[in-house]
């Protein structure tokens, strides 16, 4: 008997079927067929552990939702004491918290930024971010990276893969145009035509692996998009608040975004809330019509309360030196693994914390997750290029949970490697 | 393996979650700290001691400024021995280096402690936070400075200049971090976090027992009440000469400062028109009940008084002295604990007592010992070595400064003792530490011990270096945190070089 106060599950397998009866049978299907049984029960820090017991890292961390550990004990601070006073607040009206957030959020950001739009959802502020550059440019046209991923709203679901899109008859080909990363002159030749109202793009692409833009590259998209009159507008839901070892992984790049979308990490997991940042000029219907985009959800005031927490920890120069021990500290121990595995763990993508690691086989981070899950540490394959795992450590881990993840994840591989040679390259693995 | 790396509590005092994240980050420092060499560790310390050493007359000022305590010329003496002093004492090898014991075949590895939790005081802010961070740099050890409060700005201001040092010259980043806003509950809650590896605490009764309670191991001090027997045999005439001077040494601040003269009869008022020569005072018996109430009223010292000069002590007594006069000296019968006068003395005022014979010196120099300064310091001016050695049999005290003065002989500036501005009090006086603090009290030694069995051979480590037998960590230097909105085009160009170098390295 599971008993959890609010509610109550007999064994960790009636749980799972009434999750395949009440919630989502192909998903909870899914990770079962996957080798990955697990249920999500206890959680803090950069550890939770299973229904069954089992203790797991999290190196996953939801795409930086995490960043700061799960239930960090400031932000749950926070939270309590805010809600003494607060609630979500009401989307009509001028907003104390919302203001607050807007104003500290925008100090973070290039000079170029002035103002906060607020969704419930990073798909939610994609969507904000799109309509936005719709009606400044007066254009319709979305350019995109292909595998880019930018959520499952309306407009934001038809700038990411097929898959998605057309399940839900959602792909309009005519308005969003998709173009390989890395490509410039496929950005050009998308771009030439001189109807696009703006690029979405991921400052470093994670549900495709974390492909690192090559070098210039971001700033090439964003002088080609100024030269054909398409505003850029970076999605910073898994590069920001201090992944990249810089508060915001687009402004280490050296660009000035026209609308910079913020989401997953700004609550830490407390209590979502995302951002859509955008520049004096892409503000013009705000000042037309403010009630354009109504979200009752977006912004709520708890969220915003806790976001303001976010920022400053992330501020902190002790988070800053950290991220850089941490990164440092996986890029020499992560290495030391290549060179047992040069042929398998072929690549190791990183910038900060944000990681890919690249195996030789077309599903070989399934099998390195799987491996990974049973040593005790969870880390997800990038859904759009199931070679890479997607290797996400938070902001504020020690040295000894760090080499903990390290000997872990060496023996996860080198166990892997066996699996792969008995896998079929061309089948999946799930 | 504690699931959340910072260990806070529903409870924490305001400032504690950032002070938490301070010794989370000084945890990768020392992490990365520990595996430095002699000659890395040994650059870092130069560099940092030679930073104190060009601010001792700078920070020596505005300690006397922020806290109304003690010399200027004192503290720059003493902060120049807590600087230069300690480098040209110890030698770094001793602390990096391996010892090999053909004889014992033991090869011992040095260890840092880790993460260093710095109690510094008020009375000597700039001295001990030179001494503690470099002896803590010295054995590779992070260290977080949390000072007392009513030195805060100047305290603040020394580690920032010697982490600025620390870091030009190759230290970890963050390895030398300082609690810029101390309250009592916040420095309570930093010495109970699991992130601490030692604490290191200077200060009042109060918060060295709140140390030991904290379950982290500590090193801490006790107070100081220290007597100085002047017998029969004694050159009176340099014993009051040391007496004065150690009494007038930055107003009597140092916890090694003398507290009562127990003098024998036969040259009792020899000492006294000395001690006059040398500038003391010494007051008669309404002078001395004045001085008794004002710098003990209701029989606690008056700790407004601390650090202040002989003149302030006069105003406050409502006496008149002689002009130029540095020290009082109050003569008075007994040493008994309802006696304020045998209190620990933070200010230049000298108990004096007269005893018939040198062994009831020794008697009294223990009655004062009962009342306080405990496992401290004591003093003896003598030349007869059987006295000398039947003072240090019986004193509760663990260095006993002979012919020299107190409070520069008992912190090892005028004697061969470790120089040290953390004086600890042993057993007897409830520590942990039972000499001067030295680099060797924050290092620990992995001892890889042999087969006795001669049939075992030793091996040959000749030319070996523990901490070059493994890969060197590349260092990590965090850029300056800055607001992101102020990102100058040189910055953003810096930026766009770094990232290009790490995609050349990966």
């Amino acid at each position: 008997m599971y008993d959890y106060d609010f509610f109550s599950f007999d064994s960790k397998a009636d749980f799972l079927r009434r999750s395949e009866e009440f919630w989502n049978p192909d998903k909870t299907r899914f990770w079962q067929d996957a080798g990955v049984d697990l249920v999500i029960d206890r959680r803090e820090g950069y550890l939770f552990w299973d229904m069954a017991g089992r203790r797991l890292i999290d190196m996953h961390l939801n795409g930086g939702t995490y960043n700061l550990g799960h239930r960090n004990p400031e932000l749950i601070a926070v939270l309590e004491q805010a809600m003494g006073r607060f609630d979500i607040g009401n989307h009509h009206f001028p907003a104390l918290a919302r203001t607050a957030l807007a104003e500290a959020l925008v100090a973070t950001c290039t000079p170029n930024m002035r103002r906060v739009i607020y969704g419930s959802g990073g798909g939610e502020a994609i969507d904000i971010a799109i309509k936005t550059a719709r009606h400044t440019r007066r254009r319709r046209k979305i350019v995109s990276i292909r595998k880019g991923y930018h959520g499952h709203t309306g407009l934001a679901v038809a700038t990411g893969d097929d898959r998605f899109s057309t399940l839900f008859l959602s792909d309009r080909p005519d308005e969003f145009v998709q173009v390989p990363f890395n490509d410039l002159d496929a950005m050009e030749a998308a771009l030439r035509g001189g109807d696009v109202a703006g690029v979405v793009i991921e400052t470093i692409p994670a549900t495709y692996g974390f492909p690192l833009p090559d070098p210039g590259y971001l700033r090439s998209v964003k002088q080609l998009s100024e030269r054909h009159g398409a505003l850029y507008i970076a999605d910073e839901v898994q590069t920001g608040l201090m992944r990249t070892g810089e508060m915001w992984g687009v402004a280490k790049a050296g660009i000035e975004p026209d609308i910079m979308v913020v989401g997953k990490g700004i609550t830490g997991g407390m209590y979502p809330i995302a951002c859509a940042v955008v520049s004096e000029e892409c503000s013009a219907w705000l000042k037309e019509d403010g009630f354009g985009h109504i979200s009752t959800g977006g912004g709520a005031e708890l969220g915003c309360i806790v976001a303001l927490k976010v920022l400053e920890i992330c501020g902190r120069p002790e988070v800053r030196s950290m991220v850089h021990y941490i990164a440092d500290r996986f890029r020499s121990g992560l290495s030391a693994v290549q060179e047992l595995y040069p042929d398998w763990l072929v690549g190791i993508r990183q910038d900060g914390v944000v990681m890919g690691l690249e195996f030789d086989h077309p599903q070989g981070a399934k099998l390195v997750m799987r491996r990974l899950y049973e040593n005790g540490v969870w880390a997800i394959f990038s859904t759009l290029d199931p070679r890479v795992l997607q290797f996400k450590p938070g902001l504020l881990l020690g040295p000894d949970l760090v080499d903990e993840i390290l000997d872990r994840t060496a023996v996860a591989i080198g166990q892997a490697l066996g699996d792969a040679a008995a896998a079929p390259r061309e089948a999946a693995v799930a | 393996m504690s699931a959340a790396l910072i260990d806070a509590t529903a409870t924490d005092p305001p400032g504690a979650p950032r002070a938490r994240m301070m010794l989370a980050r000084a945890r990768w420092a020392a992490t990365a700290f520990a595996a430095f060499d002699r000659e890395r560790t040994r650059r870092i310390v130069e560099a940092v001691a030679e930073a104190a050493y060009q601010n001792a007359e700078r920070f020596a000022t505005e300690a006397v400024e922020e806290t109304g305590m003690g010399v200027v010329e004192h503290k720059r003496r003493k902060n120049e021995a807590c600087s230069r002093g300690i480098v040209e004492r110890y030698d770094v090898g001793a602390y990096v280096d391996a010892r090999i014991d053909a004889e014992a075949k033991i090869v011992a590895v040095p260890k840092p402690a880790g993460v260093v939790l710095a109690l510094t005081p008020s009375t000597n802010p700039i001295a001990t936070v030179y001494f503690k961070v470099i002896l803590a740099l010295m054995t590779r050890n992070a260290v977080v400075v949390s000072p007392h409060p009513l030195a805060r700005r100047v305290s603040t201001d020394a580690v920032r200049v010697l982490a600025d040092a620390a870091v030009a010259a190759g230290a970890p980043d963050g390895c030398l971090q300082v609690v810029e806003e101390p309250t009592i509950p916040l420095i309570e809650a930093l010495m109970a976090d699991r992130g601490v590896d030692v604490i290191v605490a200077t200060g009042g009764t109060a918060v060295v027992r709140a140390a030991y309670r904290s379950g982290n191991p500590s090193l801490g001090v006790g107070p100081g009440n220290v007597p100085a027997l002047v017998d029969a045999t004694a050159d009176v005439a340099k014993a009051a000469s040391c007496l004065a001077d150690s009494k007038a040494f930055d107003n009597s601040i140092l916890c090694t400062n003398e507290s009562v003269a127990i003098v024998e009869e036969r040259v009792a008022d020899a000492l006294s028109r000395e001690l006059e020569r040398h500038g003391a005072h010494v007051l008669g018996e309404e002078e001395a009940g004045r001085v008794r109430a004002a710098l003990y009223p209701d029989g606690r010292i008056n700790t407004a008084l601390a650090g202040k000069d002989a003149a302030a002590l006069a105003a406050a007594a409502e006496i008149r002295v002689p002009k130029g006069t540095r020290v009082l000296v109050a003569p008075f019968p007994l040493i008994v604990p309802e006696e304020p006068l045998a209190l620990e003395k933070l200010f230049p005022l000298l108990g004096l007592v007269r005893v018939p014979d040198a062994a009831r010196g020794i008697e009294a120099a223990r009655a004062l010992l009962r009342i306080g300064g405990a496992g401290h310091s004591a003093v003896i001016h003598s030349r007869d070595p059987r006295t000398i050695l039947a003072y240090g049999a019986a004193v509760g005290v663990l260095r006993v400064s002979v012919n020299a003065p107190g409070s520069t002989g008992g912190s090892g500036l005028d004697t061969n003792l470790a120089p040290t501005m953390t004086v600890g009090t042993g057993f007897f006086g409830r520590s942990s530490l039972t000499e001067n603090l030295q680099p060797k009290h924050l290092t620990q030694w992995t001892r890889l011990a042999y087969d006795s069995d001669p049939a075992e051979p030793f091996g040959d480590f000749a030319g070996l270096e523990p901490w070059s037998v493994r890969a060197e960590p590349a260092p990590v230097v965090a850029p300056p945190s800055r607001d992101g909105g102020d990102l100058t085009r040189d910055d953003l160009r810096r930026l766009i070089l770094d990232e290009l170098r790490e995609l050349v390295r990966s």
